[in-house]
């Protein structure tokens, strides 16, 4: 297809075969200028790919030979083949990591997705102070996640937080919520929708904007109700807004660390709990790589973190595109 | 608003998370070229050398002294590996807490030989144990030299002791527990009397403190075996430390977190065993208005020492002479005076403890307790304890269990089972 962009010039073969040869200066122009219109696209596009293979496809490539090795603080040991996964495959600390992952996955994308679609379509409307309404939304991003792990993990503090506080005025104990799964994954999936359901809902907001008006127009006309047109019209519509904020949302909660890393306490808080009721697979990753100095393992775990993601990026990918 | 201003607005707004966001990090130190020497000091915690490293300058032209502290210790030592194995990063001075020296003592060449500037002068200058922990085997080599040794001791907030019927005299307080069968004891009593407060703060603390009194290694035997669940020392801490949780003791608070910290600030439990070193935290955190609520009594048990450190140049460090002679200054029976005034790290020196500047020393905070004192009759039963190369990590797993207990999740013979297992699996 690169064949297009070549340059018509004399020298293709229309010419009749006795005609005198073009002089040298005139061939060599052309060859550079056909070098040129071979080439040039792709030097246009290396400097994202250079970029890529030396930051992103390197560091993949070298992850998974160090996983094949043991390999600890003082450097490589030997090669060890797929030992580190066997172990892998057998811990229960890394099916538990992945549980738990999965767990708050499920727990912070799905109400977020889903208030930010409702908040989008609230903020679709006229309102008074539309821009104030709109940059408000945005303000949880700005916030720094570190700030966010400290003020959240006072609100669902034992002794003295927020939450228990307000449950107390219903006379309900308080909760630990570091002791369980459900509790511990629940305050923690609360930090990450606050901060990004404002972020998914200018998305959404952006796409629906981009739907043309007589759509609903003739829609009304038809009488279809203000919640059908949603249905019908909205939704289908920022189909591709929806499978992007999914995407992203599922990798970035794969990859969940700082949130429940602040959320634990103590000098090993890296252990997401006393029974690691929240570790999450990138802490577990730390804690084997960064803590136990175990290099091997630890890029094992990366390995299967990248396979587990791309697995559900796949499979969101399908749904998403499945359920048209 | 049309798509484009939103656009626009999106694109001010990721643009100003992005500047907020890079705004942090960058500095970093260089020398500053004009003949000077910056000499770099790592630590952790409180090792209350800043007037010390004024005096050093004055008596040093040339010489500037930068500390980069970092509060954890959990989150120091990791640093402190991946600075040595890398060769970078370690500056000219490192502190060395007991617990990762041994894994340290395996590989003596990443640390300046302090005998080859001198040092072996200085071997009257420290307890005999403490010099040895870090010489090697043959004596060839020392890596580093003691600063403080973690002297036992226990915090009571007088007030609650008070609230609860109790009595408030250090003196009378220590009475009230030669062992820790008798701080349950006492612990029992204080309950009934629901002050609202605990007993203590976090039975992990606890727990450490009783373990270093069961003679002579804990997980460790002194050929680096795993004896966790062999050294019937660790399963008797252990126990008794159960016990204590199933009393009903604990305020269940997990030490180093922000609601430890505030505990300390409202009172949240009477008594916490504490390790000298730990005076300088327990005053930063309970703050001024809380001064003279706390007080010293002895320690329940038998002496026993907890924690300590050590001052050690690595060999990446540019500076080596010049940081060497730091050390030894900053861990001279003077320097090791200077920091017990600042922040109760109690000396490993001879010298210093039987020093009259220590052993008449109160402490105005802990409603002048002679803390020289008590902490120098608990330093003289000390028997050093090995503690072997991943000791602190199975002591993570440990607490984690004793956690899990306290939260009830656990029963004591699972948590046991649990703590025993993780062990085993770490050190493989």
């Amino acid at each position: 297809m690169l064949a297009d962009l070549q340059p018509r010039t004399a020298t293709t073969s229309v010419d009749p075969p006795s005609a005198p040869p073009p002089p040298p200066r005139r061939r060599l122009r052309d060859r550079i200028s056909r070098i040129d219109a071979k080439w040039a696209p792709y030097l246009f596009v290396a400097p994202f790919f250079v970029i890529f293979g030396i930051f992103g496809l390197f560091p993949l490539g070298y992850t998974a030979w160090v996983s094949l090795h043991e390999w600890d603080i003082s450097g490589p040991g030997g090669f060890i083949g797929l030992n580190n996964y066997v172990t892998l495959f057998g811990d229960p600390d890394f099916w538990n990591a992945v549980l738990n992952t999965v767990g708050m996955l499920v727990l912070a994308t799905v109400p977020q997705l889903f208030f930010a679609l409702v908040l989008a379509s609230l903020l679709n409307q006229k309102l008074r102070g539309l821009t104030l309404l709109r940059m408000g939304v945005l303000l949880p991003i700005v916030t720094s996640v570190a700030a966010v792990g400290i003020v959240f993990s006072q609100i669902f503090d034992r002794d003295a937080g927020m939450v228990n506080g307000l449950l107390g005025l219903f006379s309900i104990e308080p909760i630990d919520w570091r002791a369980d799964k459900w509790s511990s994954w629940t305050a923690i999936a609360t930090m990450v929708n606050w901060r990004w359901t404002g972020y998914n809902a200018l998305i959404y907001l952006a796409a629906m904007q981009s739907i043309p008006r007589d759509l609903y127009e003739a829609a009304t006309v038809d009488g279809a109700s203000k919640i059908r047109q949603f249905f019908s019209i909205t939704i289908p519509m920022i189909r591709p807004a929806l499978l992007f904020t999914v995407i992203v949302s599922t990798i970035a909660g794969m990859q969940l660390f700082t949130e429940p890393l602040i959320f634990g306490q103590g000098s090993f808080a890296i252990s997401g709990g006393s029974l690691r009721q929240f570790q999450t697979l990138s802490m577990y990753m730390f804690e084997k790589a960064f803590r136990d100095f175990d290099y091997g393992y630890g890029s094992a775990i990366a390995w299967m973190m990248f396979l587990l993601i791309t697995l559900l990026a796949v499979v969101n990918f399908l749904i998403t595109r499945r359920s048209r | 608003m049309t798509v484009r201003s939103t656009r626009a607005l999106l694109a001010t707004t990721l643009l100003g998370a992005l500047v907020a966001t890079s705004a942090c990090g960058g500095g970093g130190t260089a020398d500053a070229g004009n003949g000077t020497t910056t000499l770099v000091v790592k630590t952790f915690s409180q090792f209350g050398y800043a007037d010390l490293y004024k005096e050093y300058e004055a008596g040093h032209p040339g010489v500037t002294i930068k500390e980069e502290n970092i509060g954890k210790l959990g989150d120091y030592t990791p640093k402190l590996q991946q600075w040595l194995a890398t060769g970078t990063g370690a500056g000219d001075v490192v502190a060395i807490e007991e617990g990762i020296l041994t894994q340290f003592m395996a590989k003596p060449d990443q640390f300046v030989n302090l005998l080859d500037h001198g040092a072996g002068a200085l071997k009257g200058n420290f307890l005999e144990w403490k010099w040895n922990q870090a010489s090697t085997p043959d004596g060839s080599k020392v890596i580093g030299l003691g600063t403080d040794v973690g002297a036992q001791g226990m915090c009571y907030r007088t007030d609650l002791f008070a609230r609860a019927g109790l009595p408030t005299n250090r003196e009378e307080v220590g009475k009230l527990w030669p062992t820790w069968d008798d701080y349950l004891a006492t612990g029992k009593r204080f309950k009934e009397k629901n002050t609202g407060a605990a007993f203590y703060d976090s039975s992990t603390g606890l727990y450490q403190n009783i373990l270093m009194q069961q003679g002579d290694h804990t997980y460790y035997d002194k050929s680096n075996k795993l004896v966790i669940d062999s050294n019937p020392g660790v399963k008797k801490a252990w126990d008794q430390t159960i016990n204590l949780v199933q009393a009903g003791l604990s305020a269940n608070i997990e030490q180093w977190s922000p609601q430890w910290n505030a505990g300390f600030k409202n009172g949240g439990f009477a008594t916490i065993p504490c390790p000298s070193w730990m005076l300088g935290t327990i005053e930063k955190q309970s703050g001024p208005e809380n001064s003279g609520r706390w007080d010293v009594a002895r320690v329940p048990g038998n002496g026993a020492v907890r924690g300590g450190s050590f001052l050690a140049v690595p060999t990446q460090s540019k500076h080596q002479t010049q940081a060497a002679e730091l050390v030894k200054f900053l861990t001279s029976a003077k320097g090791q005076i200077a920091a017990f005034k600042a922040k109760n790290n109690f000396p490993s020196s001879p010298q210093a403890i039987d020093d009259a500047a220590v052993q008449a020393y109160t402490n105005p905070y802990f409603s002048d307790a002679p803390v020289g004192r008590i902490f120098g009759d608990s330093v003289k039963a000390l028997k050093p304890v090995y503690l072997g190369p991943a000791n602190l990590a199975i002591g993570d797993r440990v607490g984690n269990a004793l956690t899990a207990v306290e939260q009830g999740k656990l029963k004591p013979d699972e948590a046991w089972a649990k703590a025993v297992d993780e062990a085993r699996r770490l050190v493989k």
